[in-house]
């Protein structure tokens, strides 16, 4: 039955109530959208080239100095909170405006951040040769640049800019190949090597531990040793490569000023003040991908979040193949097999309460229960050889999916009775009066017919595990994991391994990174990505949700 | 669901025709797949619910230890005949529990086997000589440094210690003991004095100190310093002996291990605490329980235990209080019998003790819960010397007849007790008892304070805090678009409220805590004033509007008024913000933080409660709203309808008819808020200082039992005591949100019962 409402006429008098019962829906949606409006802005801004300005600020005891930055925010204050600071300064109403400026160049200057006084300012520019680089190390480097080397020689060009482009190019060709070489060759002969260590011990444990195994794993190791040998000469000879061309580049006014930098450690530059809106359009995607595709440097603060992103999905999506066919088996019981009555009923409220039982709690559980108690076991078993490092007695990618699979087995229990009882009993009826048996029934015209809601829930269950980190926290996330869970190696995906977050990541570099301030505005944009993968998530849940209402409409009545 | 079941029977074969042979085997296999179905599925959905089950067990399971009594058992080791001959004045027992040493007043040294009492060495203390020794005592803090005084007031320091050899793997530990002069073999100390009852040793920084009663009450009080020799890096004693000042004899003495107090206890039941190295007498308290028959300084060297005649034991020890006056206090009493207390002998790992009185009752306490672990009497083995084993796991016995028994004590949580985790507990160096929560710090001397009371206040407080913003704005939301609201409106708005549930609390978190956070200490006043302008501000412009003639109303009709609102209130906002600010001080003269801070002198944290009341309102919001709406949406229309009939404006209805039928369904939406309030994780630990301080304090912040397990798990050793109070600490959040939910769940159901019988 559609129930319809015709909103009841209004009289005067009372009025002003309901305009502030309004109100609150109001202060709700603006909530809501204020926030995602937050997140989107500061978290897209990240990527955008901003300006670089030089100023030229006059302080009270007349000194001139030079600062260039990009300006970070206005802000107005009151004179009287700064106290002596500000005492000089006329302002307007007893209030001052003053200019905060991310300097950069955090290797020589030592300081991030400036507060300046706008009053302060004697002139502002900003030269549209100005250059900004994106360093491995030290964050962002701001400066002219004058010349490049080649060997401690100087470099004779007549397009400097471009040719400086060329051999960056060419340099982040070598930074991919050292990576390559580093990451994935040498890190799987280091795996191949662990492997037999543990292989060794394991069978001297055992006791069977006759000549010949023992020189065939000695004969292997020698192998590994020598392509690690030969991968280690290649990596040596391209890291002299690498070294071997630098940039000048001018931070001040004079030649005094001129700094030296390898080319190897420098990511990208570009000149945000010479660019057009095209040219900083593509910049904004460039950047967007190097941080969805790239790994994190400088302890997360800087750098992409692929392996938060594939730690995530990873982690969810194992979590899904847990939690699915659970969820529909006890959902299906419930609704089809079991009788019904008080214990049912029960249990109904029971498996609806824990939906709401604080996540921390099912963290707690499985540190104690999969972690310490079934990994403990398991390390026992099967992974002696390996003892006393644990390999499932120590949180990771299996315990927390598993963890996170009992946490949002209620949402989907409650999702596939739901959907169960959406169908109507006639079809139930009209399938067993042509002879079909009740799993029959149940296989091939109930199931299809709940599939919707099933999915719906199964959506809402991978949505919210997504989002949650306090019990991963406890079983297996970590703020830098040294290898991805999929990999290369045999058995490829690795469900021992610890692994990153895109929520703990926010929580660790919001709150535990050194650098908060510089680290912010990546925080911002990974929020912005968690929020759309789970926004979009939770969307097609209506959605389907939606359609499904339609799809069986007709059949309610 | 049996019914069902019919189906299957339908074809079954009476002929033996080929074709229906197979379908008999088909309709077999059809049956036989369904009965499989059937098994799976219901052993696979039981499979599921008890799992859920289990995590209640479990964790009940790791609480149990913390609230489960010691246990004990004796067990005989061996006899040594000979042991009975000789009399012993030192016994004790390594940390593995393999190898004991004793010292006798014939003045030998002799390593034992623990299991079967069988001697491994034997040496002198003075070879060559029938010097008699008549007491030995260890320091106090059991380095294994032990003072063994002859009969006529010699000294020798010697010092017994154990090395753990691997030779040849893990497997085949071998323990060796040894002794060892570290101030050489010669009589080190002098200390002329009459007949010895009773020796304390300190080795503290400032030397050597060693104390000493005689048989009429006299104590006196021996200082070496040490001297090195720069020659030969030997290391000698320089010594000075000093006689206690006392108006009534002694019968007990204590040592601080820091050698800053000596404790005298005496035969009018006063315990005194002389200042070392001056000996001054500080502070004299006098016990009821009559002459102080035992002393014992608890692990630490803060707290002094005394054992009186009566059968108490006291804890004492000194305080200053706020106006920095020291004084020494009676902190808690422990009764064990009415026989005299004869010998208290401390934990060396943990704040506990044993005692062991004059009719061989033993007792086990701790000193911070509070608790008497366990009791027993060991009056069949006649205990002439005990020896607590370093884990407090075992007690060596050696009785009068020279048997030799261990009593294994199985006491793995004694600091934890219901009132020690739920009420004020008076702690070392408080001046009064207090609820503290911190569970580690450096030094193994250290009182973990296990009081879950701060952790749950400040669950309250967050909890309160957010409830405070949420549940008025998410209940007039949910009145209005189930009430009033345009249908056409209420289907985008209701999800869109909902949607807000799904935002990871992470990220609500990061927010609260980065950027709103220094947005609120920056703009106080401003904040404040919002809350203060904005109501009355609708109300005005509502007032206003209605009054108004003209045209403009019809662009908003009725049930869209949200719409128009939002610029009204980005605009009543943005005023309030921007008059606060000079507002505050014109009036105040000063920024209202500060003001705040003088007048009322409470402190301000950056990230603080109204922080979180607003980050975790927001997160609590979507779920009030959304079975509260419901509730209100299922109220039969008939029953509004009738009330407007009889001439109540729809304001009347909705608060006189709609909302009490629905109150039921509102007061689950507000219990399954608080739930989620209570036990959220993310936004407290990130939007507060997490400082489990207990104040009411809106601008202070507060730890949460979530937070504090997501701070301290990882950290914590699996089965320490620790780790269980955090499982405790689990427990209650899940019982508490098990308990709201399941009353929110039966009202709502109740409430379906009655909206269908309406």
């Amino acid at each position: 039955m559609q129930r319809r409402k015709k909103a009841p006429a209004r009289t005067s008098g009372d009025t002003q109530w309901v305009w502030l019962n309004a109100a609150a829906v109001s202060a709700c949606i603006l909530l809501v959208l204020g926030l995602l409006l937050l997140i989107t802005v500061r978290g897209l801004g990240h990527f955008w080239p901003t300006r670089v300005h030089e100023f030229i600020v006059q302080d009270e005891q007349g000194n001139q100095s030079r600062l260039v930055g990009q300006i970070g925010e206005h802000e107005k204050v009151s004179a009287e909170r700064l106290g002596e600071q500000a005492e000089t300064l006329d302002g307007e109403n007893g209030f001052v405006t003053r200019v905060l400026v991310k300097s950069g160049n955090r290797d020589v200057t030592g300081q991030d951040f400036h507060w300046i006084f706008q009053e302060h300012i004697l002139r502002q520019r900003s030269p549209s040769s100005m250059a900004v680089l994106e360093r491995e190390e030290w964050g962002a480097f701001f400066g002219f640049v004058v010349g490049l080397k080649s060997n401690g020689v100087l470099l004779r060009s007549r397009d400097v800019w471009g040719d400086f482009q060329l051999l960056l190019n060419q340099a982040r060709q070598l930074r991919n190949e050292i990576d390559h070489l580093q990451k994935d060759e040498i890190g799987s002969i280091n795996y191949q090597m662990e492997r037999l260590r543990l292989k060794e011990r394991g069978v001297q444990l055992k006791g069977e531990a006759s000549p010949q195994i023992l020189v065939a794993i000695a004969q292997e190791r020698q192998q590994l040793q020598s392509s690690y040998q030969q991968l280690e000469t290649r990596l040596d000879a391209l890291n002299e490569s690498a070294r071997q061309n630098s940039v000048i580049m001018r931070i001040g006014t004079g030649e005094e000023s001129d700094i030296d930098l390898p080319l190897a450690g420098i990511i990208a530059a570009w000149q945000p003040n010479a660019m057009s809106v095209t040219a900083q359009l593509q910049h904004f995607f460039r950047q967007l991908w190097l941080f969805v595709s790239g790994d994190p440097r400088e302890a997360n603060t800087e750098g992409g979040i692929f392996p938060a992103i594939v730690g995530t999905m990873l982690m969810v999506l194992l979590m899904t193949v847990f939690v699915t066919p659970l969820g529909v088996v006890a959902g299906v019981y419930l609704k089809e097999y079991a009788r019904q009555g008080f214990l049912t009923r029960i249990i109904r409220i029971a498996v609806n309460n824990l939906a709401g039982v604080p996540s921390i709690v099912y963290g707690v559980f499985g540190l104690g229960f999969f972690v310490y108690t079934l990994g403990g076991s398991i390390d026992r078993l099967f992974f002696s050889a390996a003892l006393p490092s644990p390999t499932f007695g120590t949180g990771g990618l299996f315990w927390a999916s598993l963890t996170l699979a009992l946490l949002t087995l209620p949402t989907v229990i409650v999702a596939t009775e739901e959907g169960l009882s959406r169908i109507p009993r006639t079809i139930r009826e009209g399938s067993l009066a042509l002879g079909a048996t009740q799993w029959e029934t149940l296989w091939r015209t109930i199931l299809p017919m709940a599939s919707p809601g099933i999915m719906t829930g199964v959506i809402l269950a991978v949505a919210r595990a997504a989002g949650e980190v306090a019990p991963l926290m406890l079983v297996g996330v970590v703020k830098l994991a040294p290898a991805l869970p999929l990999d290369g190696d045999y058995p490829f995906i690795h469900l021992d391994r610890k692994f990153m977050h895109l929520g703990f990541h926010i929580y660790d570099v919001g709150f535990q990174s050194p650098n908060v301030e510089a680290a912010r505005p990546l925080v911002y944009a990974t929020a912005l990505l968690l929020v759309s993968v789970i926004l979009l998530l939770n969307i097609s849940a209506i959605g389907v949700r939606n359609r499904l209402r339609e799809k069986y409409r007709g059949l309610e009545t | 669901m049996a019914p069902y079941h019919a189906g299957m029977n339908v074809a079954t074969p009476d002929s033996a025709a080929p074709g229906q042979e197979r379908s008999a085997r088909f309709h077999r296999w059809r049956g036989r797949k369904d009965h499989i179905a059937r098994w799976l599925i219901g052993i696979g959905g039981a499979t599921v619910i008890l799992a859920i089950v289990l995590i209640f067990f479990y964790l009940l399971k790791i609480v149990a230890p913390l609230f489960t009594p010691a246990s004990t058992s004796l067990e005989q080791l061996g006899s040594r005949p000979d042991w009975a001959r000789s009399s012993p004045l030192y016994l004790a027992v390594e940390e593995q529990k393999e190898i004991g040493i004793r010292v006798t007043a014939e003045g030998d040294i002799e390593f034992f086997r623990v299991r079967g009492a069988q001697s491994i060495s034997t040496t002198p203390i003075l070879p060559g000589t029938e010097t008699r020794f008549v007491r030995v005592a260890e320091a106090t803090e059991h380095s294994g440094l032990l003072a063994a005084a002859t009969a006529d007031g010699r000294v020798f320091l010697l010092q017994h210690s154990y090395e753990t050899r691997f030779d040849g793997g893990v497997e085949n530990r071998q323990i060796v003991p040894g002794v060892t002069y570290p101030y050489g073999q010669d009589p080190q100390l002098m200390l002329e004095h009459g007949e010895i009852r009773s020796l304390a040793l300190a080795d503290s920084e400032n030397g050597l100190l060693l104390a000493a009663l005689d048989a009429t009450g006299r104590v006196k009080l021996l200082t070496g310093t040490r001297q090195q020799n720069l020659m030969t890096g030997e290391v000698a004693l320089d010594s000075t002996v000093t006689e206690l000042q006392l108006d009534v004899p002694a019968l007990s003495i204590a040592l601080s291990s820091n050698g800053d107090w000596l404790y005298v206890g005496n035969a009018s039941g006063q315990v005194q605490q002389w200042a070392l190295p001056g000996l001054e007498l500080v502070e004299s308290v006098e016990l009821k329980g009559g002459p102080i028959s035992a002393m014992a300084m608890l692990l630490g060297g803060i707290s002094v235990l005394a054992g009186s005649e009566d059968g108490t034991i006291s804890q004492l020890f000194p305080i200053r209080d706020k106006e920095n006056h020291h004084s020494l206090e009676v902190v808690r009493q422990f009764h064990q019998g009415s026989a005299p207390i004869r010998d208290i002998v401390n934990e060396q790992r943990r704040k506990g003790f044993l005692a062991i009185d004059q009719q061989d009752e033993l007792a086990i306490y701790h000193s911070t819960s509070g608790r008497l672990v366990h009791a027993e009497s060991l009056a069949k083995v006649q205990p002439r010397i005990v020896a607590l084993a370093p884990r407090a796991d075992g007690l060596l016995i050696e009785s009068k007849d020279g048997g030799l028994s261990l009593l294994a004590i199985d006491n793995e949580h004694p600091e934890v007790s219901v009132s020690s985790l739920w009420k004020k507990v008076w702690y070392e160096n408080y001046s009064e008892p207090q609820y503290v929560w911190q569970s580690s710090a450096t030094g193994n001397d250290f009182e973990p304070k296990f009081s879950l009371t701060p952790l749950v206040f400040g669950t309250l407080k967050a909890a309160l805090y957010a409830m405070l913003f949420a549940v008025p704005l998410a209940l007039m939301a949910a009145a209005y678009t189930a009430y009033f609201m345009a249908p056409k409106l209420r289907q985008w708005v209701k999800p869109g409220i909902e949607l807000m549930a799904a935002l990871p609390t992470v990220i609500l978190g990061f927010l609260a805590g980065l950027w709103l956070a220094p947005l609120v200490e920056e703009n106080l006043a401003g904040i404040l004033a919002l809350f203060i302008a904005i109501p009355p501000g609708i109300m005005l412009f509502a007032w206003w509007w209605q009054r108004l003639d003209s045209p403009i109303k019809t662009l908003v009709p009725a049930g869209y008024e949200p719409l128009l609102q939002i610029p009204i209130l980005i605009a009543l906002g943005w005023f309030a913000l921007w008059l606060a600010e000079p507002l505050q001080y014109s009036v105040l003269g000063t920024d209202f933080r500060s003001w705040l801070g003088r007048e009322t002198g409470a402190g301000f944290d950056q990230r603080n409660a109204l922080v979180v009341g607003f980050a975790m309102g927001f997160a609590v919001i979507p779920t009030i709203f959304s079975i509260a709406e419901d509730a209100i949406f299922g109220v039969p229309r008939s029953m509004s309808n009738g009330s407007l009939a009889l001439g109540a404006t729809p304001w009347q209805s909705l608060v006189r008819v709609v909302i009490p039928t629905a109150s039921p369904g509102i007061f689950s939406a507000l219990m399954i808020g608080l739930g989620r309030a209570v036990g959220e994780t993310m936004i407290v630990l990130m939007a507060t200082g997490n400082t489990p301080i207990m104040d009411w304090n809106l601008f202070e912040g507060m730890r949460t039992l979530a937070a504090n397990i997501a701070v301290e798990m990882p950290e914590s050793a699996v089965g320490s005591t620790h780790y269980r109070v955090l499982f405790l600490a689990a427990l209650v959040l899940f019982l508490f949100t098990f308990v709201a939910n399941t009353g929110a769940e039966i009202v709502r159901q109740r409430l379906r019962d009655r909206y269908s019988s309406l």
